[in-house]
C-alpha cells in the first residue's frame, strides 16, 4: 500500500470496530452488550425460551430437556500464526468448543460441527495437517466433528483460514459462571498465561519452544472428575481464556455481585511463563489460557481438598491450586494481594494480544 | 561459591522476598515518624518505578505520612503534541513508521498514531530499535523510527544510528533527557519535594554522580534506586533518612548496577549522536537541554532533514474541550493527583484517553486507573 | 518497552549476545556495555541491549546494604526478631524455586 492516508474528518472512533472489540475485555462485552445481543426474542413470545440464553453472556445456551439441559456454544478461531508450539488452529478450535460445553456442565459432548473458511493459495499439506489435530484432539475429548460447511474466498479476502464449532451436550446439572457467594473459594487447574505467553514469545523472538508451550487442551475429562468428586460443591466454572484470570474473574465476580481477592504467591505460573511476560511487559493474569479452568468451590476446607485432589490425580490438573476468595465488597472488583502489598487486577481493556485465539 | 543456578534462584527470590520487604516497609514507617513532620514528600522520575510500586501493591503498604508522588517521568506522557504529529504526518504520507507499542494511542494535535493505522496507515509496533533496522533491511521502501524515551533507551537508538543502517532507514527523534527536569521540578514554586528516587536503569548509563551538583545547588538529597521491591523499599528508608538528618547527599542504593561514572562506553556513543536542546515536555512547558535530537553528522538518518513534515494541515482542528480540562502537565509536576483531575475515569479512560498520562502504560493516570491507585486499597 | 530485566549470557556471537531469562532466551546487542562479556556473566537488559554486567558479588553487596540499613533503622533489641524473620522468609523463599 502507498500513497496518502486520509483519516475522515470527523469520525469518531467509537463508531468503528477496533481491534479492542475482539480483545476478550470491556470494550467487547460493551459491544455484545448494547448491540450483538439487542433485539433477539429472548422472552420467549415467538421463540423458545432458554433457560440459559443471550442475555446470560455466559460460555453456552442451555434449555431443558427431559431431565436434564441442552447444551450449546459457539466459537470463532481465527489464531495466527495458525501453527503454535503445543498446538495449532486445528486443535484449538476443537478444545476451545469442547471447554465452553465443559465449563456449564456438559463434559460429554454430543458432537460438534466444524466451518471452515479458506483462502485461495491455502496450502493442502497444512490443512492436512490441521485435520489430523482436530482429529486427535476429538479423540482425546471422546467427540467427534458431525456435520459441517466449507468455503473459499479469494486471495487477501480473508487472513489463510477461520474455523468456527459449534457443540452440543447434555448434562444433568449446569453450572453457571455467576453463582458464587462470599466465602466461595476460587480454585485454577492448572498453570497460568501458557497459551498467550507462548505465541507472543514466538512473535516477538523470544526463543523457548522447549520451555514455552500452549496449554490447549480439552479439559471435558478434568471437569467431569472434579464434578463427580465435588458433590455439589463446585458452583461457578469459566475457562480464563482471551483476557486470561483477570477478565475471568471480574465477569465471575460481576454476575455474582460480589469481591474476589486473589494471592499471586499461590497462583500457579511457569518460571519460564513469568520471564517472558516480565521481558514483554505483560501481566500473567491478563493472558489466554486454552486448557485450563476457574471454578468456585463452596463447603469449607474439606470440600476444597476432595476438589483438589480430583483434580490434582489428572493429567492435566497437576498444578491445581487455591488463588483466593470471594469477599465482600464492590461488586466485580478483583484485588490481588501481592505479598508486599494490594493492588486491583485490572480488566483487559484495549488489544495487548491480537489474534491469540 | 553457589552453584549458578542456585545463585540465579536465590538472587530473584531475595529481592523480592516478602518477608524482608515487610521488614523494610516497617522501617520506613519508623523513619518517617523521626522526621517530625507530615507529609513527608519525595519524588521519583520513572515510568517504571511507578510501574513497579503499582505491580507489587507497594503504595499499599506506603505510611500514610510519606507522600511518594511520580514526576515526569514517563517519556510517552511528556512526548509533545507536535512531535506525535509529525509521526502522524508522516504515517498519513504513506512512510512506514516502527515505534514503540505505547507511542500508538497516545493523543496528537487531531489524531493518534492508532488512529491513522485504523485508516490504512501503516504503523508498526517493535520492542527495540534493531527491530526497526531489521524492518528496513527487509523493504526498500522508507522506515521511519519514532523514538521515543529517555536517556537509556536514546543509547539503544545511537547504537543502531552506529552500526550502518540501510538506506531506507530514519529516525523521528522525540527522546528525553531527564536531569534537566529535575531542576525545574525542583524550582517549582510551590514544589514540597524533598528527596528524590533517581531511575537506577539510567543511572547505569550516566552514573550517579550527574546528582551531585543538582544537590549541591538545591540542597536535596537523591537516591538512586532499581526496581524490584525490596529496592525501592531500601530507596525509599535511605531517602527518608536523608530527609530526617538534614544531610542532603547522593546516595547509591543500587550497586550492583550503577557506579558514579556510569557506563562510559553508552555515554559515548549517546552524545556522539545526539545533543541536548531545549522543548517542550508535554504539559510542563519548556525543559532547557530536556530534548534529545540528532547531531548535523547523522542528518542523513534525521527523518526530519529527510522529509518534508507539513504539520499546519493538522492545526486546523480545534483542540477538543476536553482536552483543555486535563491536567496531565499538574500530574506529571506532582502538584496534583490524577483523584483531583474532573475528567479522571469518566470521560478519560484507557480506551478513551484524553490526556497521555492516561495512555502509557508508565503513565500515572493509566497506573492508578489499572492499579486502583491509592489508599483506600 | 522491555525494561531493565537481568539474565545469563549463554553464548555469545560477535556483537550479540543469547541470554536466558529463566528458561526464556532471547537475543541481546553488546554495543553498548562497558567491559566484556561471556557465557555464565549476568547482565541487565534495556529494550534489547545489554547495558551492564552484573558482578555476582555486587548481589550480595546490596543485599548486605539492606540488612545494614535493617539494623540501623531497628535498633538491636529488634534484632533477633528481624533475623528470625528474615531466615523464615529465605527458607520459604527457597521452597519456590
Amino acid at each position: 500500500m502507498s500513497g496518502a492516508v486520509r483519516v475522515a474528518a470527523g469520525v469518531p472512533s467509537e463508531r468503528a470496530v477496533t481491534l479492542k472489540h475482539g480483545a476478550g475485555g470491556r470494550a467487547m462485552r460493551r459491544l455484545i452488550e448494547e448491540t450483538l445481543t439487542t433485539g433477539y426474542d429472548t422472552a420467549g413470545e415467538s421463540a423458545p425460551a432458554w433457560a440459559i440464553g443471550l442475555t446470560a453472556l455466559d460460555d453456552g445456551a442451555a434449555i431443558p430437556v427431559g431431565d436434564g439441559w441442552l447444551v450449546v456454544t459457539t466459537d470463532a478461531h481465527v489464531i495466527h500464526p495458525i501453527v503454535f508450539p503445543g498446538g495449532d488452529i486445528g486443535r484449538l478450535a476443537i478444545c476451545g468448543t469442547v471447554n465452553d460445553l465443559a465449563m456449564m456442565g456438559a463434559t460429554e459432548p454430543l458432537g460438534l460441527t466444524c466451518s471452515i473458511i479458506l483462502e485461495d493459495g491455502f496450502s493442502r499439506a497444512e490443512l492436512e495437517r490441521i485435520h489430523r489435530s482436530m482429529v486427535a484432539a476429538c479423540r482425546e475429548a471422546g467427540t467427534t466433528v458431525v456435520t459441517g460447511d466449507t468455503k473459499v474466498m479469494g486471495r487477501g479476502e480473508i487472513d489463510g483460514i477461520a474455523i468456527t464449532t459449534t457443540g452440543v451436550g447434555l448434562t444433568r446439572a449446569i453450572v453457571p459462571d455467576a453463582g458464587l457467594r462470599v466465602g466461595d473459594c476460587l480454585v485454577v487447574t492448572g498453570t497460568i498465561g501458557d497459551h498467550g505467553i507462548a505465541l507472543m514469545a514466538k512473535r516477538h523472538g523470544l526463543a523457548a519452544d522447549d520451555v514455552l508451550c500452549s496449554d490447549v487442551a480439552p479439559v471435558n475429562g478434568l471437569v467431569r472428575a472434579a464434578l463427580a468428586s465435588a458433590d455439589g460443591a463446585i458452583v461457578a466454572m469459566k475457562d480464563p481464556t482471551r483476557g486470561g484470570v483477570a477478565s475471568c474473574l471480574h465477569e465471575m465476580a460481576g454476575k455474582s455481585s460480589v469481591a474476589i481477592t486473589i494471592h499471586e504467591p499461590v497462583v500457579p505460573i511457569r518460571p519460564a511463563v513469568r520471564s517472558a511476560a516480565e521481558l514483554l511487559g505483560l501481566d500473567p493474569l491478563q493472558i489466554a489460557n486454552e486448557g485450563k479452568a476457574i471454578m468456585g468451590v463452596r463447603g469449607g476446607e474439606t470440600a476444597v481438598a476432595r476438589v483438589l485432589a480430583s483434580l490434582r490425580a489428572h493429567p492435566l490438573g497437576r498444578d491445581a491450586a487455591v488463588i483466593g476468595e470471594c469477599v465482600p465488597g464492590e461488586s466485580g472488583r478483583v484485588v490481588l494481594d501481592t505479598g508486599f502489598g494490594r493492588r486491583l487486577v485490572a480488566e483487559v481493556d484495549g488489544d495487548p494480544l491480537p489474534r491469540i485465539c | 561459591m553457589p552453584d549458578v543456578v542456585g545463585l540465579e534462584a536465590a538472587r530473584e527470590l531475595k529481592f523480592r522476598d516478602p518477608a524482608r520487604a515487610r521488614e523494610l516497609a516497617q522501617a520506613l514507617e519508623r523513619v518517617c515518624a523521626e522526621v517530625g513532620r507530615a507529609p513527608v514528600s519525595v519524588m521519583h522520575v520513572c515510568g517504571s518505578h511507578e510501574q513497579a510500586i503499582a505491580k507489587f501493591g507497594l503504595r499499599s503498604v506506603l505510611p500514610r505520612t510519606l507522600d511518594v508522588i511520580m514526576g515526569p517521568g514517563c517519556p510517552v506522557c511528556v512526548t509533545d503534541l507536535p512531535e506525535v504529529d509529525e509521526a502522524v504526518v508522516l504515517a498519513q504520507d504513506g512512510v512506514r513508521i516502527a515505534t514503540y507499542g505505547d507511542m500508538l494511542k497516545v493523543p496528537g494535535t487531531a489524531y493518534s498514531l492508532a488512529e491513522v493505522k485504523g485508516a490504512g496507515g501503516r504503523v508498526e509496533v517493535v520492542y527495540s530499535a534493531s527491530q526497526a533496522v531489521e524492518m528496513a533491511r527487509d523493504t526498500t521502501e522508507e522506515i521511519v523510527f519514532f523514538a521515543t524515551g529517555f536517556e537509556t533507551t536514546a543509547v539503544a537508538t545511537a547504537a543502531v544510528i552506529l552500526n550502518d543502517t540501510p538506506p531506507n532507514f530514519s529516525v523521528l527523534s522525540a527522546h528525553k533527557y531527564i536531569p534537566p527536569v529535575m531542576e525545574i521540578v525542583a524550582e517549582m514554586p510551590g514544589t514540597r519535594i524533598e528527596g528524590f528516587l533517581a531511575a537506577g536503569h539510567a543511572a547505569t548509563i550516566t552514573g550517579w554522580s550527574i546528582f551531585e551538583r543538582f544537590v549541591e545547588r538545591h540542597r536535596i538529597p537523591v537516591v538512586v534506586a532499581g526496581f524490584e521491591p525490596l529496592d525501592i523499599l531500601a530507596g525509599l528508608v535511605k531517602l527518608v533518612e536523608l530527609v530526617r538528618d538534614g544531610t542532603p547527599r547522593v546516595e547509591n542504593m543500587f550497586p550492583r548496577c550503577v557506579t558514579p561514572a556510569g557506563n562510559r562506553n553508552a555515554q559515548a556513543q549517546l552524545w556522539r549522536v545526539f545533543r541536548t536542546t531545549g522543548g517542550r515536555w508535554r504539559g510542563i512547558a519548556h525543559v532547557p537541554n530536556g530534548n534529545l535530537r540528532l547531531r548535523d553528522e547523522f542528518a542523513h538518518v534525521d527523518a526530519r532533514r529527510r522529509f518534508r513534515i507539513d504539520l499546519q494541515r493538522l492545526w486546523t482542528h480545534a483542540p477538543s474541550s476536553l482536552a483543555q480540562l486535563c491536567i496531565c502537565g499538574d500530574i506529571m509536576a506532582g502538584i496534583a493527583s490524577p483523584s483531583r483531575c474532573p475528567l479522571f475515569g469518566r470521560e478519560c479512560m484507557p480506551e478513551t484517553p484524553v490526556g497521555a498520562c492516561m495512555v502509557s502504560s508508565e503513565g500515572t493516570c493509566r497506573i492508578w486507573h489499572q492499579y486502583g491507585g491509592h489508599p483506600s486499597l | 518497552m522491555c525494561l531493565g530485566v537481568p539474565g545469563q549470557v549463554v553464548e555469545v556471537r560477535d556483537r550479540v549476545a543469547v541470554v536466558d531469562f529463566w528458561g526464556v532466551r532471547r537475543e541481546t546487542r553488546l554495543d553498548v556495555i562497558d567491559e566484556p562479556v561471556g557465557p555464565g556473566d549476568y547482565i541487565l537488559n534495556h529494550v534489547g541491549f545489554a547495558i551492564r554486567k552484573i558482578p555476582a558479588a555486587e548481589i550480595g553487596e546490596t543485599l548486605a546494604l539492606y540488612e545494614r540499613l535493617l539494623a540501623e533503622a531497628d535498633g538491636d533489641l529488634m534484632a533477633t526478631d528481624v533475623r528470625g524473620e528474615i531466615d523464615a522468609g529465605r527458607e520459604a523463599g527457597q521452597d519456590d524455586a
